[in-house]
């Protein structure tokens, strides 16, 4: 079973374009979660990328309808990903630094250390953990 | 001839996803945490979402589509509660030590 074509070059054409752009997009996600060194990179190229590239596949096929009933749906699948993939992105990632998982040791500055997690200093949130701020700056900031 | 380009188009974007699949599936399997192996899930979800999505243009099944939407929904809820756990056990874990 293949696709038949929709019986207009063009449309064809913007179908196929979206379809490998879409298809690049998700690939490079899944690359960038292979790949890359820590929890939050991965998910760095897990969420966008994967969001652009789904959403892609999704306007090819809207395309290849070109029905308002089949649009609406297209639509409201991209509205729902771009909806729940940031969110979900941060949750995952503050439950990530909150239960102390590793991350990459050139991950610097990191502003947030001694601030959550295990390691987390309540009485004293300024106790010597940046370096590179002077106390005055880190108040102002 | 747009339509032979069209057919190879729609191989290309099988196998791609196929071979995205493994990628994905190779991290789950291998962590080495579980936010890793969390995010996994979720990206497992979105390609899930991609098949079902590219399946409608296969003749006589323009139904998946409404089952991409609706999934698309249902992994999100997943790894919000996957995130809660982590984020609650490392608490108690805390406060238990």
């Amino acid at each position: 079973m293949t696709p038949q074509s929709t019986g207009n070059a063009a449309l064809d054409l913007a179908v196929v374009f979206f379809l490998l752009a879409g298809s690049f997009f998700v690939f490079v996600a899944a690359l960038g979660l292979l790949r890359f060194s820590d929890v939050l990179l991965r998910m760095h190229a897990a969420t966008k990328a994967g969001t652009l590239g789904a959403g892609l596949l999704l306007v090819a096929v809207a395309l290849y309808f070109f029905d308002l009933a089949v649009a609406t749906r297209a639509v409201a699948g991209i509205f729902f990903l771009l909806l729940t993939a940031p969110v979900a992105a941060h949750l995952v990632g503050r439950a990530t630094y909150w239960s102390d998982t590793p991350l990459d040791p050139r991950t610097s500055p990191d502003e947030l250390r001694g601030h959550y997690g295990a390691t987390a200093t309540t009485d004293e949130p300024d106790s010597g953990a940046y370096s590179s701020t002077s106390p005055e700056e880190a108040s102002v900031l | 001839m747009s339509a032979q380009l069209l057919m190879a188009a729609f191989y290309v974007t099988v196998v791609t996803l196929s071979v995205s699949i493994a990628m994905v599936l190779w991290r789950l399997f291998r962590g080495p945490t579980l936010p890793d192996r969390v995010i996994s899930v979720d990206m497992l979800g979105v390609l899930a979402v991609c098949f079902m999505s590219i399946y409608c243009l296969l003749p006589g099944v323009p139904v998946y589509l409404d089952a991409a939407v609706a999934l698309a929904l249902i992994a999100f809820l997943g790894t919000v509660a996957f995130a809660r756990f982590i984020e609650e056990d490392a608490r108690r874990t805390k406060e238990g030590s």
